[in-house]
């Protein structure tokens, strides 16, 4: 018998390898917990009928196009749309033999903090199904937390990896800028979007994604990246830890995730770590401004690519102007379209110095603040949601609540830094989120930090409700 | 910030987004808030900051000019909603000027 909820992809592979199970049994193991749970989790939106591959099966953020299995972004614009070629991503996942389950749940095009913004439906935390998941990518969040994949990739632009994995309960990674491609990724915000994992162990974490990194000559952003290492020491000596007030005291940060939080950097303290004052004094306070300047302006580029001719929804025969301008107000939901608006706006004729221009000049500056915070320390930590996972519908109805939820995970995002969110404790019954960021291409570091802290904190990743 | 009826329609058409009437005066409640909080950006004297476009230095990557195999036809029309003799179609786009 499989434990699927329990078992981590290290400890799959293991199994295959030592021939205890074969690949049909975990895959079937993996298809059973998602029949016995995922009509009331709502994490996948598609599903693979028969596993190609003998590896560790996997599920992937249905923002990563895959060779004839449907892809759609959660947007009922690309509903029906079925890629014809495969996404990098997907097919270095095919050529590490991990056969993929099925595409998971997101926001609308990656656009949202909790998966409500769906054109499909909301997924539910595991660990209370009145609760979200986070978002964007809460489908492959709570499929990992729910053990109905062992492992999930996501897409990351202002913190829909980490910000899902905090509040699932699991580790997800956040890669440095131009370390994975995104050749066949449904584009959000093209100078932000990055693809990472969502494990249940930093291990795992690191394992995959030395599947998933490297140059790609079909994406001109990506860079050369130093060897993945698979974390193994269990101790912090040496590592030099900056807690920024502005990250850790900002208004919004609940009690019982600022205690998790403090509790985890007195264990980096016992582990050998040494802590440094630094400071982000405009970082976070500007953050979320810049980037709902920046990411709705590159969003609304990008999205005019759906217009009802080369593939998905298409309404309307009157003129070719109507038939596009129908097929958009159909086709794109609330959130899509606020940000479309808000983009365009930024970027028009008049507003464009004092939106767009602007918030260009002040990611420069948070970029510099981190710069300067890296020459004292190895990495900055911080909660990585302000808050535990919040009840369905608590912020639908107020977008800027809403934005709110990714105030600690944008600053390092704008500066195209990576970060590593792994559970630190329980706060309402509910998992409380670590963030732990590097400079970039420095993913070995947060592995190395991460594992020791994650094997110091003896953290539970199985939902109390299903042990 | 205030954004007005007038100035969300205007931007409506630059998107190529036929909002219903809920939809503008939803919107241009929304807007007004958002815009109100990214405003904050204009605090800041940057005078002499250099904007960033990109978060890696990276130069131009050239590859090997030779002709390599590209999408096929049939699939590269594969998922568009009508196709006629091996294109795209569309509505007729010259001499119809959009009705908004």
């Amino acid at each position: 018998m499989i434990d699927t909820l329990r078992l981590t992809a290290e400890e799959a592979m293991g199994l295959l390898k030592s021939k205890e199970v074969s690949p049909r049994e975990l895959w079937d193991a993996y298809r059973a917990a998602i029949e016995e749970r995922d009509e009331e989790l709502h994490c996948f939106l598609s599903l693979v009928d028969r596993p190609e591959g003998d590896g560790v099966p996997i599920a992937l953020k249905d923002v990563i196009g895959t060779k004839g299995i449907e892809t759609t972004a959660g947007s009922k614009i690309l509903k029906g749309y079925v890629p014809v070629f495969d996404s990098t991503v997907a097919a270095r996942v095919k050529q590490a033999r991990l056969p993929v389950l099925g595409k998971t749940n997101l926001d609308e095009f990656a656009m949202g903090s909790s998966t409500e913004n769906s054109g499909f439906g909301p997924t539910h935390n595991p660990w209370d199904l009145t609760r979200v998941p986070g978002g964007s990518g809460g489908g492959s969040a709570a499929a990992v937390a729910a053990g109905l994949a062992p492992w999930a990739l996501g897409s990351d632009t202002g913190g829909s990896i980490k910000q899902p994995a905090s509040l699932c309960g699991i580790v997800g990674l956040r890669p440095t800028y131009g370390t994975v491609s995104r050749h066949g990724i449904v584009a959000l915000a093209s100078s932000l979007d990055q693809v990472g994992p969502t494990t249940k162990t930093v291990r795992d974490c690191a394992l995959l994604y030395r599947v998933i990194a490297g140059r790609d000559p079909l994406d001109s952003t990506t860079a050369e990246v130093p060897p993945v290492e698979i974390p193994e020491a269990e101790d912090l000596d040496g590592v030099r830890i900056g807690v920024p007030p502005e990250l850790n005291e900002a208004e919004g940060i609940e009690p019982g995730v600022r205690e998790n939080v403090e509790r985890a950097i007195e264990l980096c303290l016992e582990l050998g770590a040494e802590t440094v004052e630094v400071s982000l004094p405009r970082s976070v306070e500007y953050g979320v401004p810049c980037y709902y300047l920046i990411q709705p302006a590159e969003a609304s580029s990008n999205l005019a690519r759906y217009d009802g001719v080369r593939y998905g929804l298409r309404v309307g025969d009157g003129t070719y102007h109507d038939m596009v301008e129908r097929t958009r107000d159909a086709g794109f939901g609330d959130e899509p379209k606020r940000r479309i608006m808000l983009g365009a706006y930024a970027l028009s004729a008049g507003y464009y110095e004092a939106f767009y221009g602007q918030a260009q000049k002040v990611r420069t500056v948070i970029a510099d603040e981190h710069r300067a915070a890296f020459e004292q320390v190895d990495v900055l930590v911080s909660p990585t949601s302000p808050t535990v996972a919040f009840p369905l519908g608590a912020k639908t109805q107020d977008p800027l609540a809403m934005y709110l939820s990714d105030l600690l995970t944008i600053p390092s995002n704008m500066a195209g830094l990576p970060g590593l969110s792994i559970p630190c404790g329980l706060s309402q019954g509910l998992p409380v989120g670590f963030q732990i960021i590097g400079p970039q291409f420095a993913e070995n570091t947060l592995f190395r930090v991460g594992h020791a802290l994650e094997r110091a904190l003896e953290f539970d990743y199985v939902p109390e409700r299903l042990r | 910030m205030a954004i007005t009826r007038e100035q969300v329609e205007h931007v409506a058409r630059l998107a190529h987004l036929a909002l219903s009437d809920d939809e503008v005066e939803r919107l241009t409640g929304e807007l007004g808030a958002i815009l109100d909080a990214v405003g904050k950006v204009s605090e800041l004297d940057l005078t002499g900051v250099e904007p960033t476009s990109h978060p890696l230095d990276l130069v131009n990557v050239a590859r090997v000019d030779e002709p390599e195999p590209s999408l096929p036809r049939e699939e590269a029309l594969a998922n568009a909603p009508d196709v006629e003799g091996g294109f795209f179609k569309v509505p007729p786009a010259i001499g119809a000027e959009p009705s908004a």
